[in-house]
């Protein structure tokens, strides 16, 4: 019973970070109807700038809760920096292209940025410092749930909520659904929908980041490569509740952390990764709409 | 004449890069031993650059713009001196035949290092040609391709250290396994549009690479299988040298049939349906062309020369693993394709001697190889879709 | 006379959306029949239904092609309705637009040839053959569409009226008994429309092809149609001749709204 409810709460954990990165490619895609392949780097430049900022700051001799603090805004900021910048040289120039381009040049920026990491940075993993302190009330449970897991829970589902307001009650929210309905209509009416994109990217690429610095401080190392596995992941979640529904994600992402999480407890851990992408291919061939994705009618 | 707008604009854009760079270019962490290296110099070198890059950038957004702006106007393009050139009998004949002197004597002339090198790279002509039945004729954004690939590697490896069986009787069931796999994998997954596709051809990659490397008692796991013979001929087993010009001459002879195949097969009634299929599917179908079965023949036998290639390739190096198979070198094949030209025979063929060879010969750049075609698939994207070399279409003859 | 196309109370829902409601209609070989009606009345919904892109809610889509016998393609595939012999125009004109003039009307000839990937590779004597006869035949039909001069030309270049042409020729290469048009005119200057106009009555008259247009412009659609059917609210509205349908009050509401001024 107690492996069982483990299990639970680290799919539970799992899947709230795949949902931190799953809702930037659904909130780009439900926008411009693209997968964003380079978001896993941004994710994992959102990692490598914490880590850096952390060991820097910790030199300088900050206090542990400045540190934490100063090393997430560092990596959010850095993350949305990227994201905005990859949008405008990648992408913005192909907004009439046909749909294969942006793809391409999508896989293209992917493999740019991991390896820009590579060479500037290491191929090698670096351990991670945790960030998370241990706390007092959680020692009689830890055989059950650690405390940076409850910290993962906690700020991820913070952020859904302050999303789902920004989307549901802000005048950008507004912007970003009639963008999503109808661009050409969007524009028509006085959106600014360049700028409606690059602010997606933006919040995108922060929920991003902050699931970088989450999972590597709770997972303890990083390196060039964590991006690519878990885009791949996330991306699964993004379609498992539907592509383009932001509620879709959160549950999909939750649904692929459960998945993962009792497949390996259960099953074999060799595996892991198989059945995320057995998943994926699964759901894209029975259930190409996903679980919240409405189907719609082809216009001809 | 650079206005000083411009200069501000550029000014702006490298003080951005440089911020945007600074942790990860600057400095560099070794949280191991508690040391930080500061890097300035590099944010020297990324401020200056950007700042010379964003005029080109700018001024080749600019030309590329201007370009669509003719063609809507319908004034078509100038004919570039390579088509020219093929177009006409008195250059494309002894171009052809200096060609063959050069290929039939490259592997004489140059070392066995040399040869090889030149015999990754035809490997990539064929890979390049192969996907570009999938990618740049039908459409079909294939990110897995390389798990054909490994099919076939795989296929001959195993039969050989199992059965014995020899390269020759290996080739044609690597080809057929990889046509098999093909068909297996492309009939669920084709009735998926572009981007879907893109995703689930790289998850079915990735599967099969976790398998190879997971599986132990079936692939020997990471640690691969060495040991593969090398082509023989009639039984004859070859020097090490021998053998090496041997393989370099197969593939010279695997090139040329491909280049007859595929260049067929474009100018045949299932190479229309293919291209049309990439323009446009309601319409293609509305013309009566059976999407499924049409992607279905351009997957499978775009996998085919996965699958033949893979048992060279395993023939090559004498040793295999699951590493050769990663997603990077899908992305490498594409974005040959991408960069000579999708749908383009001599396109690709250039994108595969310039993206193998460059970072071979040029030492200095073998680290930024990857770097590099990331790099090129954006650029191309952005400023020249078509490749390097746009597809000509043929003109036909009739009777009136 | 032989009716060829049979549709019984056809409906189509997207969602909760009623697109077409208890749709009958037929065309009878050898006619001219038209399809008018309010934008939004569901005609591109109704072309999309009997071709096979949607597979409608309810109702039969009969065909007898002549000489054949009847059957029913509800749920075909749209290349399969158009192996039967149904061919159909886009009216957001759908060309491959970096193919040829030729080669988007031998795409065309696709279903009615057969050679493969071993045919092919191998170019033997019957697909040197076929393809020699897929040219000459496609050539053949854009000079009677009165575009054989830009044979050579990308799909995308030509203009306007030249594309609305491009798409009948590709239509009619599939040698259909029935060809669809959708909006064949729209974008068209008045004389173009009257090129038009007699291109239809030649692929009537000289092909043996029955022809069912979506059209807005009037003076076409009097002059050209032995039949005229009124669409609105995806339903039928009214049928009959020109003559009928011009002096229809239903249908002069549906045009004009309540008030009736003109």
């Amino acid at each position: 019973m107690e492996y069982f409810l483990e299990l639970i709460l680290g799919g539970l954990t799992r899947g709230s970070i795949y949902a931190l990165i799953a809702l930037g490619y659904t909130m780009v895609y439900g926008i411009i109807q693209l997968i964003n392949f380079a978001h896993g780097e941004i994710y994992m430049i959102g990692a490598f700038t914490a880590l850096i900022f952390t060991s820097v700051l910790t030199l300088l001799g900050f206090n542990e809760i400045a540190v934490i603090v100063l090393a997430s805004l560092a990596a959010v900021i850095y993350s949305s920096a990227y994201g905005y910048t990859v949008e405008k040289i990648a992408y913005m120039p192909l907004r009439r292209a046909s749909r294969l381009s942006p793809l391409i040049s999508a896989i293209g920026m992917s493999i740019f940025l991991q390896n820009y990491v590579l060479l500037a940075q290491t191929s090698d993993f670096l351990p991670f410092p945790n960030l998370i302190p241990e706390f007092e009330f959680i020692k009689p449970y830890r055989h059950i749930i650690s405390s940076p897991e409850i910290v993962i829970l906690i700020t991820t589902s913070t952020a859904m909520i302050l999303l789902t307001f920004l989307i549901k009650f802000t005048r950008t929210g507004k912007a970003m659904r009639a963008t999503a309905q109808d661009r050409n209509m969007a524009m028509l009416v006085g959106v600014n929908v360049n700028r409606v994109i690059s602010i997606t990217f933006v919040i995108g690429s922060a929920l991003a980041a902050l699931g970088g610095v989450l999972i590597a401080s709770h997972v303890g190392q990083i390196n060039f490569y964590i991006g690519f596995v878990a885009g791949i992941k996330a991306f699964t979640a993004a379609v498992l509740g539907g592509i383009g529904s932001i509620p879709g994600a959160v549950l999909g992402a939750l649904v692929l952390g459960l998945t993962e999480s009792f497949a390996t407890g259960y099953v074999s851990s060799d595996y892991e990764d198989v059945f995320a992408f057995g998943l994926l291919v699964l759901i894209l061939i029975f259930k190409p709409a996903g679980i919240l994705g409405r189907v719609t009618a082809r216009k001809v | 004449m650079i206005k000083a707008q411009e200069i501000k604009k550029s000014f702006l854009v490298s003080l951005w890069f440089m911020f945007l760079t600074f942790p990860i270019m600057v400095i560099r962490v070794n949280p191991i031993e508690k040391f930080v290296e500061w890097r300035w110099k590099n944010m020297l070198v990324v401020g200056i650059g950007s700042f010379l890059l964003s005029f080109v950038w700018r001024y080749m957004l600019k030309k590329k713009e201007a370009g669509e702006k003719r063609a809507e106007t319908g004034e078509s393009g100038k004919t570039f001196l390579i088509q020219r050139i093929l177009e006409e009998r008195r250059f494309y004949i002894p171009l052809v035949t200096g060609l063959t002197i050069i290929a039939v004597a490259f592997p004489f002339i140059f070392s066995m290092y040399q040869t090889s090198i030149m015999t990754t790279a035809l490997m990539y002509i064929v890979l390049g040609l192969g996907l570009n039945i999938v990618v740049g004729l039908a459409g079909l954004l294939d990110l897995g391709y390389v798990a054909f690939y490994a099919v076939g590697a795989y296929s001959y490896a195993l039969l050989n250290y199992h059965f014995g069986l020899g390269f020759w009787s290996v080739l044609p069931i690597g080809a057929v396994l990889g046509f098999i796999f093909g068909v297996l994998l492309g009939f669920p997954v084709l009735r998926l549009q572009g981007d879907y596709l893109a995703i689930v051809t790289l998850g079915f990659g990735e599967i099969i690479r976790l398998v190879l490397e997971n599986w132990n008692e079936f692939s020997f796991g990471p640690s691969g299988i060495a040991n593969i013979d090398r082509p023989g001929f009639f039984g004859i087993q070859f020097s090490l040298q021998t053998a090496s010009i041997y393989l370099y001459f197969l593939m010279i002879g695997l090139v040329i049939f491909t280049i007859i195949v595929v260049n067929r097969l474009q100018n045949s009634r299932i190479g229309r349906a293919w291209i049309a299929l990439r323009e446009d599917e309601t319409a293609c179908q509305a013309m009566g062309i059976d999407k499924t079965r049409t992607k279905l023949r351009a997957f499978a036998l775009g996998a085919t020369w996965a699958g033949m290639v893979g048992v060279i390739f395993a023939a090559k190096t004498t040793f295999i693993n699951p590493a050769s198979f990663t997603f990077l070198e899908s992305a490498m094949i594409l974005s040959i394709v991408v960069l000579g030209g999708m749908g383009s025979i001599l396109g690709v063929i250039i994108g595969a001697l310039i993206l193998i060879l460059l970072p071979e010969y040029l030492r200095a750049f073998s680290d930024y190889r990857m770097l590099l075609f990331g790099a090129i698939m954006v650029i191309m994207m952005v400023f020249r879709p078509q490749g390097i070399i746009a597809n000509i279409r043929r003109t036909y003859k009739f009777n009136e | 006379m032989n009716t060829i196309l049979e549709v019984k109370d056809l409906s189509m829902d997207f969602g909760g959306l009623r697109a077409l409601d208890h749709l009958d209609l037929n065309v009878v070989e050898g006619e001219i029949a038209a399809i008018i009606g309010p934008n939004g009345a569901g005609k591109t919904t109704f072309f999309n239904c009997i071709t096979g892109i949607y597979n409608p809610t309810e109702g039969e889509i009969l065909i007898s092609p002549p000489g054949k016998k009847r059957k029913k393609i509800n749920g075909l595939k749209p290349n399969r309705v158009t192996k039967k012999g149904m061919a159909r125009t886009f009216q957001n004109i759908r060309l491959f637009s970096n193919m040829t003039v030729l080669e988007n009307v031998m795409i065309g000839r696709h279903c009615r040839t057969s050679s493969g990937i071993v045919g092919a590779i191998l170019r033997g004597r019957s697909t040197i053959k076929e393809e020699k006869d897929v040219v000459d035949f496609s050539y053949n039909i854009l000079k009677k569409t009165g575009i054989s001069h830009l044979v050579n030309e990308f799909a995308k270049n030509l203009p306007y009226g030249a594309q609305r042409r491009l798409e009948i020729a590709r239509a009619m290469a599939t040698e259909p008994f029935l060809l669809l048009l959708d909006e064949p005119a729209a974008g068209m200057n008045p004389r173009e429309t009257r090129e038009l106009d007699e291109l239809i009555t030649r692929l009537r008259d000289e092909d043996n092809v029955s022809i069912l247009m979506i059209e807005h412009d009037m003076k076409l659609v009097m002059s050209l149609s032995d039949r005229i059917f009124v669409m609105d609210y995806g339903r039928k509205i009214a049928q009959g001749t020109p003559s009928d349908i011009i002096n229809n009050p239903v249908v002069i509401k549906a045009y004009l709204g309540e008030d009736i001024d003109a």
